[in-house]
């Protein structure tokens, strides 16, 4: 390659094999070498603010403010410890946001370079950065500043929580993670696969969030093992952050049969209980031959090609609309493909046809076309009448979309909510319950790791500001 | 962890472990359950709480041995632990005074029904118990049941102790008795609350029952217990266990139940302890 080729373009990323990486779960890109990372690092121009404007283009495009230019240029100094601490003042997950984050509508999409060629690919550096320290550097926890003795109780250890509670840490105060699952990090450890985000990584990084002394709580269901009430006695303040657990259902004929999922059950199935190592695993999953996944977002995809490496011969994708409103990343849309995922657009299920032992064994569809805008402001898609086909399938998975788990929302007096169930909060994360914070897809409805990232880093900045100085509380 | 901190043999393949876990103790309720998982490669499953005890902080499960994890459960010695316990999960069972209600158990059902028939007593009903096994040996909590119990009454499948029959048939008779019933509460197989229901439906008597569908997490997030009620998708772990019996669809449950059946027998197969050493366990 020569050097007016490498400004044009990313400095690429070895990944396995296509034909390799369909037959398991490991992790599909491999990561940059130090080389790699210095070229790649050498195509950044470090902008400067544009006028009237605080921050450079990029770091706008960060939901968590992290200094692109300047962990860059340290990655191209390789100076990489500094790299690291750059990165980590900002961001308690960057190996995770190195590898799920949607760079490309975020810090890539606003990278001045990418008005002409390729942006500057700041998500693979900095899971190179990551990596590198975790792997070879080592953590190094920050020094803390004296113990506010406030206590702080997150609620949730997904992306939201974990960074509220990291980011609360660092500024002294006591914080209390719960989960209700036997293990930490939420949706990062249930919904994203090995194949995209090996669990290792999680469990490292919610390692290092623990040497900020931040305790977790595992096998805590908030409002059943300890009420809400309890929670309000002995915090100073707590952080929701119960993402968006609640699986939907299409509530169409037949979609209890068996062998139809939801995309969490799915999902959970392999990534949390690891069934793709049945039976050296206890947990099951069954998948058949031919699996269609309803619905086209990233979990969707994940659904799909978790399916292939579990043995199906078909993976199909059902989609209503077509490839233009598709809502995935167009990375993970563009793997899907690659791995040999049949698309059907603008089609869905009306009802599933079961066999005389209840198992799903026929889809029957409609086409569909689209129609005026609706509200999202994309073309709203019509059913064609009298379109109706069958497709042959032995595995449903749903994964149409997640809503909040209601569970805990029950059992707070006068927490506000929204009709989709989502809690009501201000920009700094404050509830209508004083004293109690949230954030993630439990405030936005499901959205993006990095979003919830985000929110749970607002939120413990508007806490810290509650707990240090004599403070009036306003009901969002 | 959580520690087993006494197990006893309550019939062949069933034993009762009571496990050291003070803050589900705390908050346990009649009709609830528990999700565990025995180690690391474990699968979580959920279990009704049996009994349980703030004062000890312990809870008590009941395990009827059917696949590779409840063998696995029962051949666990007093001391060792389990690595995760969660709950108490699900609705509590709605404790009223309703008058007279009919506690029905079958197999390790009684072990389930055996705290709301307590609960029900203490809140001043008059309770009567029907509880029923396959055969006399298989039967459990039978002295028990009778302490809460105005009336008890026992089945046999074989007929080898109480009245041969189901648990149903002997609720038929005391409805064609003419007794004055205002609730029934069931709790066993599938088949035998279906047939409960189908008794006491035709008389517009109130019947919960308790389901028990598969289940991965238990807090509402995976949809894997979903069950049929009044034609509406429900989830089990957040919005039962119990339901109204006469809005169930038991096939539906029944069907989702089976799905796992062959992944079961493979994991059996390949089960790492041997029956042998598990005897002398």
């Amino acid at each position: 390659m020569t050097g007016k080729e490498l400004r044009k373009k990313k400095v690429p990323m070895p990944e396995q094999p296509l034909k390799e990486r369909t037959k398991n779960f490991r992790e599909v890109p491999l990561g940059y070498t130090s080389e790699m990372a210095v070229d790649e690092a050498k195509r950044c121009l470090q902008c400067k603010p544009k006028p009237g404007e605080k921050y450079p283009p990029c770091v706008i495009g960060c939901p968590v403010g992290v200094n692109i230019p300047a962990f860059i240029l340290a990655i191209r100094e390789k100076k990489f410890e500094d790299a690291v601490k750059i990165l980590k003042e900002k961001n308690a997950l960057p190996a995770v946001c190195g590898r799920v984050c949607p760079y490309e509508n975020q810090c890539e999409g606003r990278c001045t370079l990418g008005a002409k060629f390729e942006p500057v690919g700041i998500g693979w550096l900095e899971r190179f950065v990551a990596d590198l320290e975790r792997e070879k550097l080592g953590f190094r926890a920050p020094k803390l500043p004296k113990p506010t003795g406030k206590k702080v109780a997150v609620v949730g250890s997904g992306p939201a929580g974990l960074t509220a509670a990291a980011e609360l840490a660092k500024l002294g105060h006591k914080v209390t993670v719960f989960e209700a699952l036997h293990a930490p990090g939420g949706v990062l450890v249930y919904g994203i696969p090995e194949f995209r985000l090996p669990k290792e990584i999680v469990r490292a990084e919610v390692d290092y969030i623990k040497t900020l002394g931040v305790e977790l709580k595992t096998d805590v269901v908030v409002g059943k093992t300890i009420t809400a009430d309890e929670l309000f006695a002995e915090y100073d303040a707590v952080f929701v952050g119960t993402g968006a657990g609640l699986p939907n259902f299409m509530n169409i004929p037949g979609e209890n049969l068996n062998g139809i999922y939801s995309s969490n059950e799915f999902l959970t199935r392999i990534n949390l209980m690891k069934a793709y190592e049945f039976p050296s695993y206890d947990t099951p999953i069954t998948v058949g031959k031919r699996v269609a996944t309803i619905g086209a977002g990233n979990v969707s995809m994940d659904c799909a090609r978790s399916a292939f490496r579990l043995g199906a011969e078909e993976s199909w994708i059902i989609y209503r609309r077509t490839e233009k409103e598709v809502p995935a990343r167009k990375e993970e849309l563009e793997r899907a493909k690659e791995e040999g995922i049949k698309f059907v657009f603008l089609a869905a299920p009306v009802r599933y046809i079961g066999d005389e032992k209840g198992w799903v064994k026929q889809a029957e569809c409609i086409r569909f076309e689209l129609g005026e805008p609706d509200e999202s402001g994309r073309r709203r898609p019509v059913p064609v009448k009298g379109s109706e086909f069958t497709l042959d399938v032995d595995t449903v998975v749903v994964a149409i979309g997640q809503s909040p788990n209601p569970l805990l929302l029950k059992l707070v007096p006068g927490l506000k909510t929204t009709k989709w169930g989502t809690i009501v909060a201000d920009e700094e994360g404050r509830t209508s319950v004083e004293k109690v914070w949230a954030g993630g897809d439990i405030v936005h409805g499901d959205a993006t790791v990095i979003l919830a990232m985000g929110a749970g880093k607002i939120a413990a900045q508007s806490i810290h500001k509650y707990l240090s100085k004599p403070y009036k509380w306003q009901s969002a | 962890m959580y520690e087993i901190v006494s197990k006893e043999v309550l019939a062949p393949k069933i034993k009762q472990l009571e496990i050291m876990a003070p803050q589900v103790a705390k908050k346990a309720r009649p009709g609830q359950f528990v999700v565990l998982r025995i180690d690391e490669k474990g699968e979580r499953i959920p279990l009704t709480i049996q009994d349980w005890s703030p004062e000890k902080g312990t809870v008590s499960v009941v395990v009827l041995e059917i696949g590779k994890t409840t063998k696995q459960l029962n051949s666990l010695k007093e001391g060792d632990r389990l690595l995760n316990f969660i709950g108490p999960l699900g609705k509590p069972t709605e404790i009223e005074k309703y008058g007279t209600v009919v506690c029905v158990g079958g197999g390790v059902g009684v072990a389930s029904i055996y705290s709301i028939a307590r609960a029900m007593k203490e809140a001043g009903n008059k309770v009567i118990s029907i509880i029923g096994a396959k055969t006399a040996e298989l039967l459990i909590f039978e002295r028990e049941m009778k302490d809460f119990s105005y009336a008890l009454h026992v089945t046999t499948d074989d007929g080898s102790k109480g009245q041969r029959g189901f648990v149903s048939n002997a609720l038929n008779k005391l409805i064609e008795e003419g007794r004055d019933i205002d609730r029934v509460i069931a709790v066993g197989p599938v088949l035998m609350m279906k047939a409960v229901a189908e008794v006491t439906k035709p008389h517009g008597i109130k019947t919960i029952v308790s389901l028990n569908p598969i289940m991965v997490d238990g807090t509402g997030m995976c949809g894997c217990c979903r069950v049929e009620v009044g034609g509406e998708t429900k989830f089990a772990c957040v919005d039962g266990p119990e339901f109204d019996a006469h809005l169930v669809n038991f096939d539906i449950l029944r069907a989702r139940n089976d799905r796992y059946i062959n992944e079961e027998k493979a994991a059996l197969h390949r089960c790492k302890i041997p029956d042998e050493e598990r005897e002398r366990r």
